[in-house]
C-alpha cells in the first residue's frame, strides 16, 4: 500500500500570536513555525503503518512557499519516503488545496491520503472532507483509532457524541484527532538522513489546477476582550460573589 | 434576498439544540425563507421539532434508510442536491463534529469555498469568524455569486425559542448514494448530567485532579449544583475521562452561563473553548497559571482541599 500524507507549515502552537495593527493579518516574521501538529500525528500514524509492515512507500506532500521545504524535511526524518512540494506564494485556501490534493492523489494513487483535520492556523477544519468530495472517495475525519485491513479501512472518530467506528473501502480520506497516537522526537541522524532523501517541485499550473475563488480576508482584530477578573481569598468570599451574581 | 437551507443535526431521535442556534445565525442574514432540511431514515418527529424553531418557514424532510446513521458521504450529495433544487443561496450547519465532518463535502460537491464557524454576521456574504484558536478574528467577505455554504459557531448564538409550526414537505431527490461508508458503531457515554454543549453550569478538571476515580469528587459537586462536567485535553489524554468530555480548540467550544474550573493551567488552546463563558472561576495551587488571566475569580488552592470546602458553603 501507498500513502499520501499532506503537511501544512504553521505558525508553533506555543506562540502567542500578533496581530498588525493595521489589520492586515497576524505577524509571520520573525515567529517560529512548525508542522501543523494534526500533520505531525498523520505522519506518525503513516511511518507505524509503514513499520507494521501494512505499507510500503510514504509520501509527504505540502503547498506553499520555499520556507515549508523545513516541513518536508521534517516528514522525511521522521522516516518519509520522499516529498512532492508544490510551489506557490500565494495564499492557499482550503478548496484549492482539495484541488491540489486531488490532482496529486491522481498522479500517485495512492491507498490513504491522511491529513490533519484542522490546520491550527486558519482552523478551517475543511481540507480533507473537500478532498475526498472531488474525488468521491470514503472520508474518516477524526481518526482516534486506525486499523488497515486489505482493501479497507476501521476508523474510529471521536466525534460529539463519543465515538463512531466507521468501515471505509480504500482509497479512502482519513483525518487525524489529538489521541490517535503521539508523534516520535526527532532524533539527529535522522535529520541528518532526511537532507538527502529527494524532494519534487512541482506547481499548480503543473498540476494543472487554476485557484478557486475563495474568501476575501477584510480586517483581522483582536477577539473581544474579557473583563479582568479578581483574585478571591477564599472559599467563602467565593461563594458569596457568585450568589451575588445569582450563578449558585 | 437570501433563501437559506440549514441541515438538522439530531441524536437519537432528538434534535440537537445546534440546529437552533444555527437558525439563529440565519436570522441575522434577514433571509427571506429559513429551510431546515431532515435527512433521517424516519424524520417525522424530527420534522416536527424543527417546524417549531422560530423562524423557520418549511422544513425538508428526505427519508432514505441510508440516513439512519448519518454520513458526509451518503448525506452530502443528498444536500447538493437539495441546495439545487430549492435555488438556496446559503446552506448552513452547526460546527458540531456532524457539520464539521459534512460541510466542506457539501461546499466542494458544489464547487464553492466554505466559511468556517460564523461567529457574526455582517452581511449576506461578510462575516466574522476566529483563527489561530480564537486569538484573532477575521472578517471574511465570500463570493456573492454562488451558494455560500458555512458552519455556525454554536457558542456564538443562543437557540431561537418554539414559535408556530412551519410546514413540512417530503423531497424527492434523485441522487445515488455511494456504499463505500460504512456505519459500524457508535459508543456513547449517556449520563443523567446536563449535556455540556449547552449547561448554563459547567465544572472542569484538569492534569491536577491527577485520576480517574478522583474525577468523582468534581461529578459530585457538578451534581450538587446542577452543572455539566468537562475536562482539559490532559485530563482527556490521561484517561481520567472520556474524549467527548473535552473542552477547547479542538474540543467543545461552549458558552455556560458559569464556568468553575479546577486544576487547569489555561492553555490558549483551553481558553479557546471558553471564551465566550458569563463566569469563569478558576482553582489552581499555582498562583502564576495563566488561568487566572482569563478567569472572573480565582481562588489560589488545592483543588482536593477547596472542592469540599465549596460544597459545604454552598449547602449553607
Ligand atoms: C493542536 C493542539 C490542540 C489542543 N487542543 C486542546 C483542547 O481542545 N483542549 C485542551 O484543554 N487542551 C488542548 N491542547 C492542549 C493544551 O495545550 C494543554 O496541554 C492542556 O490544555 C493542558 O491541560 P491541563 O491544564 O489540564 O494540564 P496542565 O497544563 O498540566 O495543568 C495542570 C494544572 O493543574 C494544577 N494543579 C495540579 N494539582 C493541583 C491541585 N491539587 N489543586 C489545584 N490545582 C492543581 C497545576 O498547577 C497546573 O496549572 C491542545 C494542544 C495542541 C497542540
Ligand atoms: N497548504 C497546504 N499544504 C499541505 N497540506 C495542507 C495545506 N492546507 C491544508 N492542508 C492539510 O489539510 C489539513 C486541514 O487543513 P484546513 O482545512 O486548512 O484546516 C491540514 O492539517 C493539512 O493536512
Amino acid at each position: 500500500m501507498k500513502v499520501l500524507v499532506a503537511v501544512k507549515r504553521a505558525i508553533d502552537y506555543n506562540v502567542r500570536i500578533q496581530i498588525k495593527s493595521d489589520g492586515s493579518g497576524v505577524v509571520h516574521e520573525g515567529v517560529k513555525h512548525s508542522m501543523n501538529p494534526f500533520d505531525e500525528i498523520a505522519v506518525e500514524e503513516a511511518m507505524r503503518w509503514k513499520e507494521q509492515g501494512k505499507v510500503e512507500e510514504v509520501v509527504a506532500v505540502t503547498i506553499g512557499p520555499d520556507a515549508c521545504q523545513e516541513q518536508l524535511r521534517s516528514a522525511l526524518a521522521f522516516g518519509c519516503d520522499r516529498a512532492i512540494h508544490v510551489k506557490t506564494d500565494d495564499e492557499i485556501q482550503p478548496l484549492t488545496a482539495a484541488n491540489v490534493l486531488k490532482a496529486l492523489a491522481e498522479k500517485e494513487s495512492p491507498d490513504v491520503l491522511i491529513l490533519g483535520k484542522q490546520a491550527i492556523d486558519d482552523d478551517c477544519n475543511q481540507t480533507g472532507q473537500m478532498t475526498a468530495a472531488l474525488l468521491e472517495w470514503p472520508q474518516a475525519t477524526f481518526a482516534g483509532k486506525v486499523e488497515l485491513e486489505d482493501g479497507k479501512a476501521k476508523v474510529t472518530r471521536e466525534i460529539d457524541a463519543g465515538l463512531e467506528t466507521l468501515e471505509v473501502d480504500l482509497p479512502a480520506i482519513i483525518t487525524t484527532d489529538l489521541r490517535l497516537n503521539e508523534p516520535r522526537y526527532l532524533k539527529l541522524p535522522d535529520i541528518m538522513k532526511a537532507k538527502k532523501k529527494p524532494i519534487e517541485d512541482s506547481s499548480l499550473d503543473e498540476l494543472g489546477v487554476t485557484p478557486a475563488p475563495g474568501l476575501e480576508a477584510v480586517k483581522t482584530a483582536p477577539p473581544p476582550q474579557r473583563e479582568p477578573g479578581v483574585m478571591v481569598e477564599s472559599v467563602e468570599e467565593l461563594v458569596s460573589k457568585l450568589k451575588d451574581k445569582g450563578l449558585i | 434576498m437570501s433563501k437559506v437551507l440549514i441541515v438538522a443535526d439530531y441524536l437519537k431521535g432528538q434534535l440537537n439544540s445546534s440546529t437552533a442556534r444555527a437558525v439563529a445565525c440565519a436570522k441575522d442574514l434577514s433571509p427571506e425563507s429559513i429551510e431546515v432540511l431532515v435527512l433521517a431514515d424516519d424524520a417525522a418527529s424530527l420534522a416536527e421539532a424543527a417546524a417549531k424553531l422560530d423562524g423557520v418557514t418549511k422544513v425538508l424532510t428526505v427519508e432514505r434508510p441510508e440516513n439512519e446513521h448519518p454520513m458526509a458521504a451518503t448525506l452530502a450529495p443528498q444536500i447538493a442536491a437539495a441546495a439545487e433544487q430549492g435555488g438556496h443561496s446559503h446552506v448552513l450547519g452547526p460546527n458540531t463534529t456532524f457539520g464539521k465532518d459534512l460541510m466542506p463535502r457539501v461546499a466542494a460537491k458544489l464547487g464553492v469555498a466554505m466559511v468556517t464557524d460564523i461567529m457574526a454576521v455582517h452581511g449576506p456574504y461578510e462575516f466574522e469568524r476566529p483563527i489561530y484558536a480564537g486569538n484573532a478574528v477575521v472578517t471574511v467577505k465570500a463570493p456573492d455569486n454562488q451558494v455560500l455554504v458555512a458552519s455556525v459557531r454554536c457558542a456564538s448564538y443562543p437557540a431561537v425559542a418554539e414559535g408556530d409550526a412551519a410546514p413540512v414537505e417530503a423531497l424527492s431527490l434523485d441522487v445515488e448514494l455511494p456504499s463505500h461508508t460504512r456505519f459500524v458503531d457508535l459508543e456513547t457515554h449517556g449520563s443523567d448530567r446536563p449535556d455540556l454543549q449547552t449547561a448554563p453550569k459547567v465544572v472542569s478538571g484538569g492534569r491536577g485532579v491527577g485520576s480517574e476515580e478522583n474525577f468523582k469528587i468534581l461529578f459530585d459537586f457538578a451534581d450538587k449544583i446542577g452543572a455539566a462536567v468537562g475536562a482539559s485535553r490532559a485530563a482527556v489524554d490521561a484517561g481520567y475521562v472520556p474524549n467527548d468530555m473535552q473542552v477547547g480548540q479542538t474540543g467543545k467550544i461552549i458558552a455556560p452561563e458559569l464556568y468553575m474550573c479546577f486544576g487547569i493551567s489555561g492553555a490558549i488552546q483551553h481558553l479557546a473553548g471558553i471564551k465566550d463563558a458569563g463566569t469563569i472561576v478558576a482553582v489552581n495551587k499555582d498562583p502564576e497559571a495563566p488561568i487566572f488571566e482569563v478567569a472572573d475569580f480565582g481562588l489560589v488552592g488545592d483543588l482536593f482541599k477547596v472542592l469540599p470546602e465549596l460544597e459545604e458553603a454552598i449547602s449553607k
